[in-house]
């Protein structure tokens, strides 16, 4: 049954062939048309390539070079303390292995009347009516989600309802253990209006094997609705990391999203926000730290359609060894979207001889009652402040590795679970290089 | 304690000390004046080790050897602290996290055991009081957003902490209303000791008001002009720092 | 606002003030390229044989190239074919050997454009190589340069009496393989202007050439080169204005400049050509490849342009930072009203070390117009402690206009530095009011914040285009309130 495919998109269209009728939600007549058209799109027009506007920076040749295996071969016996190492004390977990639900390592807690947190496999075999337009809404964003829709096999389906207020983040946690698995989750995050809530996404690996993520994340905000969604990527040094994350606002939503780009060989997430009506806020904050021969892409696109929104965003990357980041920021105003106003900064500490950095802001304006600016620097750190620490006897080693953590920190400190910032914290303190 | 001896310092090319020469010893308080572009602001950042001044002739020596040896933080870990005047920004560091490092940092230097966060709390707090200063201000970013004021004092709660045996002091004055320019001028007062040597740099003699110095130094074109007692800043803030004809060492200088 | 807006649209549909067209006899190739063409241009030129073999390659390289699709850039297909690629004014053949030869009509062409030759020859000391179509009809102050060593002539006379710095320069900054319009420019360039700066001389006036556009479908092709040799000095100016004319033309010069050891070039540019009508009909399709390059350690170039006219601009004039500490500016005005559709900006090459750039741009859109900036800086391995600045901002006058930001920026080095910052807004309600109510008309109030908004960048041209560009300004804008 196990089919290992060749990297090329035919060979993804051959083992589509063999296995889709087992995927969930085959009594779907709607899922299995998109299922087909999807891999139809896929074969016919590959993977991206460097010609791609979009993808100028990022060489995806070493995932299409890849032989990696559409069905894990075993179940995994994973050890709750291997959860236990990444699970947070106080959130509602979902533990998903080689990208598969495990409830026996999940541990759902309390959750208000009428939530929903379970398995989207589970969700699309059980319900009937599955509203169609919740999962194939969105014109795919890459051949990737294109990808996705044709494989997903599982995810999490969260469904907040009207006025839910979680205390506790809820934690989607991902844990990768065999070599050479295309894991392809699909998560669907649905706010009701007035909810609130924290979501942390979060992949991590046992062991330092080479496998695939390809994983696409829809998100719907209700109106009045404030959702917070962390991504926190702690793929193995050898992993693939490609991530999709769609974005619904509905009226007077609040959105906020962290990316926290720490482990893969080559990873990228792209990250689209639509408002889709009026006077709703996005925050989009990321952070990546890149060493060796890495390569992490960041993709934000945030569509201000309706009058009166406004965007923040952050992204704050620090480079070292040889590794290379790509960062694209689109803001587009559409003509009726007056009043709109957005912000995005992006700062890079380049740490070493070998890092790179490709960095473009992008703005794309058509109306005009707007407020909409960009930022972005690359540079090393402000040697005023190294200076003043050394003139405080502290040498100068660790007033470098002081300012590179504040650099970082600010990222940080914007994350509203305290247990995922001091968890988040750690891993800074782990992962930055002490010179 | 301190000895400059024909030191001549250039910044990107351009010779800004011209042979100066100064003797400070412990337990004096010196007072260099001067107009600006005179080269006081120099002369703090070459004792306290700044990159990119080119010392191309004379010597520094600090406790009978070559300071000029030492780098940045091996200066302030001997216990040479210059109070800047305008003090650097660094967003994302806390103050209290920032004094802790420096304060530990000097103690490991002198084998002293690191205070633990309580022990170093119940010093600060101590110390804010003596300043004047409110508890907030450890838990802000070092100087983002303080005022100018708030940023001097800072400054001076450094040295406090710190305990210098060389205090320099870089317009440690300027930009003060009165009652802050009160509290500085007592922080400094306080850290008068046999063992200590302080020396200001001020363009204005207000300061020398409240802490009377041993000793006045008139810098001008690179090199001390005058040296005289605190009768000489007086004299200085009646006649400002005009070039009498009798003023040696002032015939290149232009205004 | 309303009332405002009514004003605008009267102000905005003004016609083209230069729009007349003078009837001239000219000397014009049948339409149509082929090798044939090229030979027949280098022939009738007199050109020597690396000049034609030249021409050829380009040629043969260009048919093996697409014309490029642009993501905001939208036009109706050219066609090449039907493009006559080389015209001459008919009084040229005779060798007017000075002013008082030179065919009347052109003259009083050129006073109606308000470039009177002989007064400014007086009273601007500017020395003026005007291009009418494809080549150079008048020279002046020519004798007075040249007793510093100073060479500036059309590139046809550069071609003929200074072929070995023609050989030596020639495409080193602008390849023929470049891009499809400095391909097609390398093949057909018709004339332009050539200057040579010896080591060691600062150009005492400023050089200037107008360039105008006459004869029907006649592709215009200019060729520039400056070459400012080691310790040398050149401000060169470049404006144009064209004639109302009913179909679209297009114009792909190519501009190159070359600074040597510690020399510096300052180019600035005023362009006004025809935009078309408000409603979009006819205007200059301006495709130009403008770059140059600070080969020498120590050496500066800076562009300064004032982009009014043209149907659409698509131009980013470049530095290529080679020495070591080099200095590499731009400087950039584009407005865009009715259906004009601008994408402008530029490249910032750093290989040198310590190499520095700086860029503002100050974009307009009013009207349907399109306004794009497109940059590059990019921090080569070499370049070790580069630095790049850019700020670049955008006005909106009106819902209908549209304005983009897209900075490419690309850092391979750990030791340079670069910041990049842009905004968008449109214009301030509260300032009109403000403006409005110490008396000043709308447009008034408007023309004074626009120029405001881009001071910074008319501070860098000399006084007497400054005085030009902000007039010009006026004209294209006034009464512009959403």
């Amino acid at each position: 049954m196990n089919a290992r495919v060749p990297g090329s998109a035919a060979d993804y269209l051959g083992a589509f062939r063999r296995i889709s009728g087992i995927l969930p939600g085959q009594h779907l007549d709607w899922l299995r048309q998109a299922r087909a058209e999807a891999i139809g799109r896929f074969s016919q027009q590959g993977f991206p390539t460097l010609h791609d506007e979009d993808w100028k920076y990022t060489s995806v040749a070493s995932i299409e070079k890849g032989r990696f295996n559409i069905l894990p071969t075993a179940s995994d016996n994973l050890l709750a303390p291997q959860v236990a190492l990444h699970a947070l004390p106080d959130s509602h977990l979902l533990v998903f292995v080689n990208g598969r639900l495990d409830p026996g390592l999940s541990r759902p807690g309390r959750l208000p009347p009428g939530t929903v947190l379970s398995s989207l496999a589970y969700q699309l075999e059980q319900d009937q009516d599955w509203p169609e337009d919740t999962l194939v809404t969105y014109p795919p964003a890459s051949p990737f989600a294109d990808l996705n829709l044709a494989f997903m096999a599982d995810g999490a389906y969260v469904r907040l309802p009207p006025e839910a207020a979680l205390a506790a983040p809820i934690q989607l946690l991902f844990i990768t253990s065999e070599a050479n698995l295309a894991v392809q989750p699909r998560n669907l995050l649905v706010a009701g209006a007035g909810s609130s809530a924290s979501i942390v996404e979060q992949h991590v690996a046992l062991g330092e094997s080479s496998y695939f993520t390809n994983t696409v994340t829809d998100i719907l905000v209700g109106s009045g609705a404030t959702l917070e969604h962390h991504k926190v990527q702690q793929e193995s040094p050898a992993a693939f990391h490609i991530a999709t994350v769609n974005v619904s606002q509905a009226a007077k939503s609040r959105f906020t999203s962290t990316s926290f780009a720490l482990g893969a060989r080559l990873a990228r997430t792209g990250i689209a926000v639509k408002f889709q009506a009026e006077d709703a806020h996005c925050t989009l904050d990321g952070l990546y730290l890149s060493d060796g021969r890495q390569h992490v892409d960041h993709h934000t696109w945030i569509d201000h359609q309706k009058p009166r929104c406004t965007s923040r965003e952050l992204y704050k990357g620090i480079l070292n060894g040889a590794s290379r980041a790509v960062f694209n920021g689109r803001v587009v105003v559409h003509p009726d979207a007056q009043g709109s106003d957005a912000q995005q900064t992006n700062h890079n500490l380049l740490l070493s001889e070998n890092a790179e950095i490709d960095t473009k802001p992008q703005l794309e304006i058509w109306a005009d009652d707007v407020k909409c600016s960009h930022g972005a620097t690359v540079g090393q750190l402000d040697e005023d402040q190294v200076y003043y620490l050394r003139a405080r006897g502290i040498g100068e080693a660790s007033a470098r590795v002081i300012l590179t953590r504040a650099f970082a920190k600010e990222i940080i400190d914007r994350v509203g679970p305290l247990s995922l910032q001091e968890r988040l914290d750690q891993l800074l303190q782990h992962k930055l290089p002490r010179q | 304690m301190l000895d400059i001896r024909n030191l001549h310092v250039s910044v990107d090319g351009k010779p800004i000390l011209k042979g100066l020469d100064l003797s400070v010893k412990a337990g004096e308080v010196h007072a260099i004046m001067g107009p600006n572009g005179s080269g006081k602001s120099t002369l703090a950042h070459v004792l306290a080790g700044r990159e990119g001044y080119v010392v191309s002739s004379g010597e520094i020596l600090y406790q009978g050897s070559n300071l000029l040896e030492l780098n940045v933080e091996e200066r302030a870990q001997q216990g040479i602290l210059l109070a800047f005047q305008y003090p650097v920004e660094i967003p994302g560091v806390a103050n209290v996290y920032f004094l802790k490092a420096a304060l530990n940092a000097l103690r490991r230097h002198r084998g002293l055991p690191e205070l633990d966060a309580i022990d170093f709390l119940a010093l600060i707090r101590n110390k804010l009081k003596q300043m004047e200063m409110d508890e907030s201000l450890l838990y802000r970013p070092v100087n983002q957003g303080f005022s100018g004021g708030e940023k001097k004092r800072n400054e001076i709660l450094q040295m406090v902490l710190l305990e210098p045996t060389l205090a320099l002091l870089d317009e440690s004055d300027s930009g003060l209303d009165i009652d802050a320019l009160k509290v500085v001028a007592a922080g400094i007062n306080g850290l008068r000791s046999p063992q200590r040597a302080i020396v200001l740099v001020t363009h204005y003699q207000r300061l020398l008001d409240y802490v009377v110095p041993d000793k006045v130094h008139v810098l001008a074109d690179g090199r001390i002009a005058r040296s005289g007692g605190r009768e000489l800043a007086i004299e200085l803030e009646r006649t400002g720092y005009g070039t009498p004809a009798d003023h040696p060492g002032r015939q290149a200088a232009t205004p | 606002m309303l009332k405002e807006a009514t004003k605008l649209d009267e102000l905005v549909s003004r016609e083209y003030q230069h729009g007349f067209h003078t009837d001239l006899e000219t000397d014009t190739l049948s339409q149509g390229l082929n090798e044939a063409v090229i030979r027949l241009i280098s022939a009738k030129k007199e050109e020597p044989e690396f000049m034609l073999d030249w021409r050829l390659q380009a040629y043969r390289h260009w048919l093996t190239m697409r014309e490029p699709g642009w993501s905001t850039i939208h036009h109706p297909p050219i066609d090449y074919q039907a493009i006559s690629y080389y015209s001459a004014p008919k009084s040229r053949q005779d060798g007017p050997q000075s002013l008082a030869e030179v065919d009347p009509e052109l003259l009083r062409t050129y006073e109606k454009l308000g470039v009177p030759l002989q007064e400014r020859e007086i009273l601007a000391g500017v020395a003026v190589d005007a291009v009418f179509d494809s080549v150079s009809v008048a020279t002046t102050f020519k004798a007075k340069l040249g007793e510093l060593g100073i060479i500036f002539c059309s590139f046809s006379e550069a071609v003929r009496e200074h072929p070995e710095l023609v050989r030596q320069y020639l495409g080193s900054v602008v390849p023929y393989t470049d891009n499809y319009f400095a391909s097609l420019n390398s093949a057909v360039f018709s004339d332009g202007s050539f200057c040579y700066i010896p080591p060691g001389v600062h150009c005492p006036m400023e050089l200037s050439t107008y360039f105008r556009i006459n004869a029907i479908n006649t592709g215009q092709f200019e060729r520039t080169l400056i070459i400012a040799d080691r310790d040398s000095y050149v401000s060169y100016l470049e404006g144009c204005t064209a004639p109302m004319r009913d179909e679209n033309q297009l114009h792909a010069a190519v501009v190159e400049l070359i600074a040597l050891e510690n020399a510096q070039i300052r180019y600035a540019t005023v362009q006004n050509w025809y935009p078309g009508d408000k409603e979009g009909r006819g205007g200059i399709y301006n495709f130009v490849t403008k770059r140059g390059e600070c080969r020498g350690d120590n050496s500066r170039i800076s562009w300064t342009q004032v982009e009014t006219g043209s149907a659409i601009t698509w131009k980013y004039p470049s530095v290529i930072l080679r020495g070591d500490n080099a200095q590499g500016e731009f400087h950039s005005v584009a407005l865009t009203n009715n259906y004009q559709q601008a994408d402008t900006g530029t490249k910032m090459i750093h290989l040198g070390r310590n190499t520095r750039s700086n860029i503002v741009s100050k974009g307009i859109s009013a009207g349907h117009g399109h306004n794009a900036y497109r940059g590059l800086v990019k921090m080569a391995k070499s370049a070790v402690g580069a630095r790049n600045y850019s700020q670049c901002d955008s006005l909106l006058l009106g819902d209908k206009c549209a304005a983009h930001t897209f900075p490419y920026i690309e850092v391979k080095h750990p030791s340079a530095r670069v910041e990049h910052e842009a905004t968008t807004s449109r214009i301030g309600e509260d300032q009109l009011f403000y403006c409005q109510s110490r008396g000043l008309s709308a447009e008034d109030a408007v023309s004074m914040i626009v120029n405001g908004f881009c001071k910074e960048v008319f501070q860098e041209l000399p006084m007497e285009f400054a005085v030009e560009a902000q007039k010009l300004l006026g004209v294209s804008l006034e009464g512009s309130i959403g």
